[in-house]
Formats: C-alpha cells, sequence, structure tokens
C-alpha cells in the first residue's frame, strides 16, 4: 500500500501566537527577518454524519491542504527524495548501457555463426535478427501506451488537485493500466445487429496495425532502427494515412449515426491536417536534404558558437513556424484534445468507438496513444536533433537514445499539458484553421526555407 | 542479413498478427450472453429511428476532392526538397511558381466557398 494509506500522524496544532495590528507592521518590518516558520496547519478532524455515525471527511491531507506548506510535510520532502533517487537509478542505466546500438554488430555476426554451426539455411539467422529487432520496437508503441495512460492520469488529476490512480500496484498506482487492460480484455465483445459485421470486427485491426507500423523507420538512437529506410518519412506518413480507412470503417459498420458522424468528421479532419503535417516538414527535408529519419536527425549534430545547437528548430523564424505547425497539426492528428472533434463526447458519444468494447475498443486507444508517441518520436527527430545533447559540453555524456527519450517525454507532457488547457474547437473553425490559416502559412514557410538554402550554399 | 524492406514485411505481418491474436484471445476469454436490448445500437438511451444509410453533407466530399489534390503536390515536392541544393536557383524559382499556383488554387477554391463548412443558406422569401 501506498504511503498515501497510512494515516499521517497529525502534529500537535500548534496556536498561531495572535499578530499584532497592522499598525506594528513597519515597525517588525524594520527588525530582522523573524526565523520562525509558519506553523504547520493542523490536520483536519474526522467529520461525521451525526444520523449514522458515516464518516465525512477522512483525517488525511488532501493535495489542497499540502500546498499551503509543502515543506513542512515530510511526504512532499520524501517525494522529492523519491524522484531525485529514481531519476540518478535512471541516469545510472543509461551510462551503465551506453549506446545500444552498438550491440548490434556482435549479435548479428554471433548469429550468423551459429547458424552455420548448426547448419541452418542462409536466411534463418537474418529472420531470426529481423524479429529481435520487430519485438524490440514494437515494446515502444505498447509500453508507451501503458505508460502514457497512467502519466495522462496522474498529471490531470495534479493539474486539477486530485490525487489519480493511487493504489493498484502500490507506488502512485503504477500497475492501474495493466489492470485496466485484463478488465478491457475480459470484457464482453459486443457487436451491434445493426452493425456490419466484418467492417465492425476489422477496423479495430486497421486501425492499430498501421499505428504500429509506421515505428518501423524511426531512429532511436544512434544505429537503433528496425529498418533503416531511405523513404523513412514518406513511409511514416503513409502508414498514418491507412489508419484513416480503418476509422472510416469504424464510424461506417457500426450501423448508428453518431458513429457515421464521427467517423466521417474524423476523416475529413485527418486528412485535412495531413497535409500542414507535411508541407510543415519540407524546409527540414530541404535542410537535411534526405528523408532518412536517422540522417535528419544525424544532420543536426554540431553547435553553433560551440555551444547552441544546430537543431533545426532554432533556424530563425523558419525552424519556429515548422515546429509549430507540426505539432498544431500533430496533435490534431492523434484526435486530442483540442481537436478531439471525432470523439466529442458532448456531441457524438464518443464518435467513432461509441460501438466498440472490449479489446476491440482497447485496440483503438492504443493505436491512440502509439500516434501520439509517433507524434513525438517525429517531432524529436525533425527539430529538436534526435540524440544529438542540448548543449555542447553535455555531448557524450549521455547516450543518443537517453537524449532522445528525455525529448519525447517533454514532448508527450506538452500533449498531456494541452489536454487540460485548451477548450475544443468547433467544427467549422476545426477546418477553417487548417484551410485558411496553418495551410498557406505552411507555403509560406517552405518559400522562406528555399531562400535560406541557397543563402546558405 | 535481411534488406530492410524485407525487415518491413516481416514488421507487417507482426503488427498484423499481434491484432489478430489480440482480437482472438479476447474473444476466447470474454463471457457472451446474446441479449437484443444489450446488441441494440446506442443512440443515448433513445430508440434508433431509422437507419444509417442516410444522405451525408457534400462537404466531405469536397474536403477529400481537395485533399487529394494537395497530397499528389507534396509528393511532387518531397524530391525537389531532397535536391533542392544540387538543383540550385532556377529549380527553387520554378517551386515557388508552382507554389503560388497551388495556392491560387486553394485561394480560388476558398472564394468559391469550397472550404465553408457551412453553405450559406438562401433566405425564403418573404411572402410565400
Amino acid at each position: 500500500m501506498s504511503e498515501d494509506a497510512k494515516d499521517p500522524k497529525p502534529e500537535a496544532p500548534k496556536p498561531v501566537p495572535e499578530t499584532t495590528t497592522a499598525a506594528a507592521a513597519p515597525a517588525a518590518a524594520a527588525k530582522p527577518a523573524a526565523p520562525a516558520k509558519p506553523a504547520p496547519k493542523p490536520l483536519p478532524t474526522p467529520v461525521y454524519n451525526e444520523a449514522d455515525g458515516r464518516l465525512l471527511k477522512e483525517r488525511r491531507l488532501w493535495p489542497t491542504d499540502m500546498w499551503r506548506d509543502p515543506w513542512s510535510q515530510p511526504r512532499y520532502r520524501m517525494a522529492w527524495v523519491k524522484l531525485i533517487v529514481l531519476v540518478a537509478v535512471a541516469l545510472g542505466a543509461a551510462l551503465l548501457l551506453g549506446e545500444v546500438g552498438r550491440f548490434a554488430v556482435p549479435v548479428t555476426s554471433f548469429l550468423l555463426e551459429k547458424g552455420a554451426a548448426y547448419g541452418l539455411p542462409a536466411w534463418a539467422p537474418g529472420l531470426v535478427w529481423a524479429l529481435v529487432k520487430i519485438v524490440l520496437v514494437l515494446h515502444v508503441p505498447l509500453l508507451s501506451a501503458l505508460v502514457f495512460v497512467w502519466w495522462e492520469r496522474k498529471i490531470s488529476a495534479h493539474m486539477q488537485s486530485r490525487l489519480g490512480p493511487m493504489y493498484v500496484g502500490g507506488f502512485h498506482g503504477w500497475l492501474q493500466t495493466v489492470a485496466d487492460g485484463i478488465k478491457l480484455l475480459l470484457k464482453e465483445n459486443i457487436t451491434p445487429t445493426a452493425a456490419d459485421t466484418w467492417v465492425h470486427r476489422l477496423a479495430p485491426a486497421v486501425v492499430v496495425a498501421p499505428a504500429l507500423l509506421a515505428f518501423a523507420p524511426v531512429s532511436f538512437g544512434k544505429d537503433l532502427s528496425a529498418a533503416d529506410l531511405d523513404v523513412g518519412l514518406v513511409y511514416v506518413f503513409a502508414m498514418a494515412g491507412v489508419s484513416v480507412v480503418g476509422i472510416m470503417m469504424a464510424g461506417w459498420g457500426s450501423g448508428n449515426k453518431y458513429s457515421l458522424l464521427g467517423g466521417l468528421r474524423s476523416a475529413a479532419q485527418l486528412v485535412s491536417y495531413e497535409l500542414p503535417r507535411m508541407f510543415a516538414v519540407i524546409p527540414v527535408i530541404m535542410f537535411a536534404e534526405s528523408l532518412n529519419l536517422a540522417d535528419i536527425g544525424a544532420a543536426q549534430g554540431g553547435y553553433w558558437f560551440g555551444v547552441l545547437p544546430r537543431w533545426f528548430i532554432f533556424y530563425p523564424v523558419v525552424g519556429q513556424l515548422s515546429f509549430l505547425i507540426f505539432l498544431i497539426a500533430s496533435v490534431a492528428e492523434t484526435n486530442r484534445i483540442p481537436f478531439d472533434l471525432p470523439e466529442a463526447e458532448s456531441e457524438l458519444v464518443a464518435g467513432f468507438h461509441t460501438e466498440y468494447s472490449g479489446m476491440k475498443f482497447s485496440l483503438f486507444f492504443l493505436a491512440e496513444y502509439a500516434y501520439m508517441t509517433l507524434a513525438c518520436c517525429l517531432a524529436a527527430a525533425f527539430f529538436l536533433g534526435g540524440g544529438t545533447a542540448p548543449l555542447s559540453f553535455l555531448d557524450g555524456f549521455l547516450p543518443s537514445w537517453a537524449w532522445f527519450l528525455g525529448k519525447v517525454l517533454a514532448l508527450v507532457f506538452c500533449f498531456l499539458w494541452f489536454r487540460w488547457t485548451f477548450p475544443r474547437f468547433r467544427v467549422d473553425r476545426l477546418m477553417d484553421f487548417n484551410w485558411k490559416f496553418l495551410l498557406p502559412w505552411s507555403f509560406a514557410n517552405i518559400a522562406l526555407a528555399g531562400l535560406y538554402v541557397m543563402v546558405l550554399s | 542479413m535481411m534488406s530492410h524492406y524485407a525487415v518491413l514485411f516481416t514488421f507487417a505481418l507482426v503488427a498484423v498478427g499481434f491484432s489478430a491474436v489480440a482480437l482472438v484471445a479476447a474473444q476466447l476469454l470474454r463471457p457472451s450472453v446474446h441479449e437484443a436490448v444489450k446488441e441494440s445500437t446506442y443512440e443515448c438511451g433513445m430508440e434508433s429511428v431509422g437507419t444509417t444509410e442516410v444522405k451525408t453533407n457534400i462537404r466531405f466530399y469536397l474536403f477529400a476532392l481537395l485533399f487529394v489534390i494537395f497530397d499528389v503536390e507534396a509528393l511532387f515536392v518531397l524530391p525537389w526538397a531532397v535536391t533542392v541544393r544540387a538543383l540550385g536557383p532556377v529549380a527553387l524559382v520554378e517551386m515557388m511558381v508552382f507554389l503560388v499556383i497551388l495556392f491560387l488554387g486553394l485561394a480560388y477554391a476558398w472564394g468559391k466557398g469550397a472550404l465553408a463548412w457551412d453553405f450559406p443558406v438562401k433566405k425564403p422569401i418573404s411572402g410565400d
């Protein structure tokens, strides 16, 4: 059980000495500052219902109480200690592991050697190596869905002075998403009678398979990608486009008018925002002169004035404009707030996944979080230098995958933050924003990037 | 070792296999109690009226058309962007002309009202 379950010992309520009147304040201010800390707020006394003795308010600290004087609370100080220990352990693990990509050559030569020793056919070691890489890369979308769902719930809770999941797994409910996943696996799989059965059943697979496939060319660090494609960028955008078909299938096949509207809206939105997203990346391609995701990251190596990184986001005007357009369009592509029109629950029940339950629903959920992670990976690779260090004297301190992971986590935090900051768009404003604002600006951005390239070369 | 495209093909098999295994495993593990009310269409608790084979608004079709035009243009810009330095300023000017034409197309669609989500509705003539 978490420390939350234990009732923290109530400190003796110290009566605050009656302060002197305001007239005496200037005299008090002239004296050296009083060393006495303000007395910690005493724990609230439990409140019981008079009629039946039911506990109405526990004797516990709510976040709002705690934040009045956090440093007086041992729990708050311990949280910092725990956080520092966690970060130290993560840093130590990163330093210990080093560049993971360096294991590729020994492992492949080992596989080839063993394959020859056991007389296996020539393709067998290659297939084994491919499967190893694929399984490792598949962990990224699957684990990120597990972690980010939990993280989102914690962040949203703390932004609203709640605690969020606290019980499952002990430490801050870290197993909550696993429990939810098992629950969804065991939930009944309802196919409505009005549905077009096979279209309805296949839609989640059509949405989730491209979401997983899109991770194949992503370069997670030095020599860390499943398939180092030369057209990686086009491939990623193509895969993201396939999911629209699955969402249309879900909307049309459910036999529900809200689903149909949600599916159509979703298709219109995804298809529209794909354009500025694509055009925002074209300046990056012009600077990097490559469509290979690893090369685009590597093109941002080196430092200006020996300190500032040569990331594309720091190219004046063009970089920032591209990054903003890409970020906005990515939020729209992942159907997240403020662009969650397809599943606007106050208008469309739940949009295209109204009629989905159990595992079929969780596959949609998985795809959404996989696309969010993918968008953050792409933004980190295109604009934030991939696996390069943010300052020149930090170069080589951590392995490239650790820098990449840090950038992705920072971007994901922004995605989760947006959700609790912006209200939802109206549907016509959403389309206007894309076609009449983002798209013209992305054209102008390409022209400006062209001038830069000509001046620089 | 395998070529990158062979790895991709294997990846596609694994990804499709993953979703198939997830769906089939859920099918085997879940309870299955058929019931007419449970399997009816959920529209906020009201009884569903009519079918979903309704006429949808033409605007979705218009946006899809516009998307096809601009997406193909994006594919045309991509190879130019990769080789922009080798091609030099002439190709840059040509691409700018092309982008201006594209933008004029967008402006035309905008002026014609193809980008409007709500079409202006003609008011009924008073007195009718």
